[in-house]
């Protein structure tokens, strides 16, 4: 099992709201999620913004911690685990962003960031690293001395993947990285994301808000509503008989490029 | 019925000469909806900012007309189209965030611009802001009229923003991506909303999209573009039937539908773009000779 998550819960001091003297109140993020990631798996994580499937992700990754419960990371509990301990792990568990705009250093040329990471962790032979990585998503070795304002929307997320896929880990999170892309460019990341799970052995979570982007790539879907797992289902069984009313409200919001889809 | 909107052969260019809309042409009837599909960087917010005269400044219209309701903007003089495109023309903007002032209460932008510019008085203009808040369905209008963007959701200053658009009863509506930065649901209740109050007002609307499970929703007829150049103009109904041109079809299997079973998506092919980037090199050859 990569990850196994037990009774999450997350909350949060709601700054808006804090007194001038004493504690801000605390409002609840997660509210008790359990679920499993097995090895291999591809698993999409759904819901409306605000229903924090992104903040989920980050606690998973240990950017934030969490308030109660449990994560256990291929058999280790990092639930607490303090960040000098957790360095050397977090190798293994990489994140890719939504806007490769703003996650991408604009003052780095592509080596540069795809070898940060690198070299952080101290290993060697970076620029046969750099070369191959580059290989693997699909880019010119070239391209390593390019800006990343030198390059297309579709090609700046190819190299937020490679940055990921580089320190060989074994869990990508992957959060709305097509959201911002054309459609063309959206089925060419997709369809390399898809290639490099199987290649590389990846396990995957994907966070979107959109359903219709993950059936081809998830095994497994949860759908987040405020802070709740409100269905936790296999992919094709979500889209034929989806149980919760929340994930039937969601489908059926999604416009289909088709006039005769009933809307209303 | 003629066209409330019509373009003829509007080209822009950059100062340098770089083009970026060729030669568009496109029709808008009262009434109706008309989409303007692409990806990003073909043009398509390009030709509402021409139609606003709010094209940044690194840009400049070099040919054609812009015929709207029965004059063309471009053979009058800049002090005159103003006037006329500020009393029949109005924008519903992709991002509500950054088009609302965040320091000023939300009540005094709806009604800036019908007190400072349409010469209403504070007392209509205020009545009138409280009207279009309910028309677009905002609870407590009173309340929201004193409260600041940021203590509203995308949606609510989604809202917003149509009812501001609609406050001086235009006659034309651009909305450029409106529910790009909104989730699925309240995408489409904001849809729904912008056909509503467009049917009721009864304006032409020009709705500049990515999307075009959106188009299929929304619009009459559509305009595809790529590089600034119409390359497929088709009622809405035959389009989604019946693509004719390459690229409208590549771009039509790319969109992701989730009753696909196998979720399998076709990026645009190489060939289709260099097909359509060739018919643009040569409609710029017999542009220049």
């Amino acid at each position: 099992m990569m990850y196994r998550i037990e009774n999450l819960h997350l909350s949060l001091p709601d700054m808006t709201r804090k007194p001038l003297l004493g504690a801000a109140p605390r409002i609840e993020i997660l509210k008790s999620l359990t679920f499993d990631v097995p090895k291999g798996a591809v698993l999409g994580i759904v819901g409306g913004s605000g229903s924090g499937k992104s903040t989920l992700g980050r606690v998973m990754l240990r950017l934030l911690e969490p308030t109660a419960g449990s994560i256990v990371f291929d058999g280790t509990d990092i639930t607490h685990t303090d960040e000098v301990q957790l360095r050397p792990m977090r190798r293994r568990f990489q994140m890719i962003f939504q806007d490769p705009m703003s996650s991408l250093n604009p003052r780095r040329r592509v080596d540069g960031i795809i070898g940060g990471p690198l070299r952080l962790h101290g290993l060697d032979g970076l620029r046969s690293r750099v070369d191959e990585a580059l290989d693997m998503v699909g880019l010119p070795r070239g391209f390593a001395h390019r800006y990343p304002h030198e390059l297309s929307g579709g090609q700046r997320q190819r190299v937020g993947i490679a940055r990921a896929i580089a320190l060989r880990p074994d869990f990508i999170l992957a959060d709305e990285i097509v959201s911002g892309l054309d459609v063309s460019s959206q089925a060419q990341v997709l369809n390399l994301l898809e290639d490099l799970v199987r290649e590389l052995g990846l396990t995957l979570a994907f966070i979107s808000h959109d359903l219709s982007v993950i059936r081809r790539l998830c095994s497994r879907i949860i759908v987040l509503h405020q802070g709740l797992i409100v269905e936790d289902a296999e992919t094709a069984e979500l889209f034929t008989s989806p149980k919760a009313a929340y994930t039937r409200e969601l489908l059926q919001a999604i416009p289909l490029p088709d006039p005769d889809q009933p809307w209303d | 019925m003629r066209p409330f909107l019509s373009i003829r052969n509007l080209s822009v260019a950059l100062k340098n000469g770089g083009l970026i809309l060729r030669n568009v042409s496109l029709d808008v009837a009262v009434g109706k909806v008309h989409g303007l599909v692409g990806e990003s960087g073909a043009g398509k917010s390009m030709i509402g900012k021409s139609v606003l005269g709010t094209l940044p400044r690194a840009l400049q219209i070099t040919g054609g007309e812009i015929w709207l309701d029965g004059v063309d903007l471009l053979s009058i003089p800049p002090a005159q189209r103003r006037k006329r495109i500020g009393a029949t023309a109005a924008l519903i903007p992709q991002d509500p965030l950054t088009a609302l002032n965040p320091t000023r209460r939300i009540g005094p932008q709806i009604t800036r611009r019908l007190v400072d510019i349409l010469g209403w008085t504070k007392a209509d203009a205020q009545a009138r802001a409280l009207e279009l808040l309910e028309e677009v369905q905002i609870a407590d209008p009173a309340r929201v009229m004193r409260n600041y963007p940021h203590e509203l959701s995308g949606g609510m200053r989604q809202r917003i923003l149509i009812a501001s658009a609609f406050a001086a009863k235009p006659k034309l509506i651009i909305a450029d991506e409106p529910t790009t930065a909104l989730d699925v649901t309240v995408q489409k209740q904001i849809l729904r909303l912008i056909a509503d109050m467009q049917a009721r007002h009864g304006s032409a609307l020009l709705f500049v999209t990515h999307d075009l499970g959106v188009v299929s929703k929304v619009c009459d007829a559509l305009s595809v573009l790529y590089a600034g150049k119409v390359v497929e103009d088709a009622q809405m109904r035959r389009f989604f039937c019946r693509p004719v041109h390459p690229y409208s079809r590549a771009l039509l299997a790319a969109t992701p539908t989730y009753t696909n079973p196998t979720g399998s998506l076709m990026p645009v092919p190489q060939s289709v773009i260099d097909a359509v980037e060739r018919e643009v090199v040569q409609h710029d050859r017999r542009w220049r000779a």
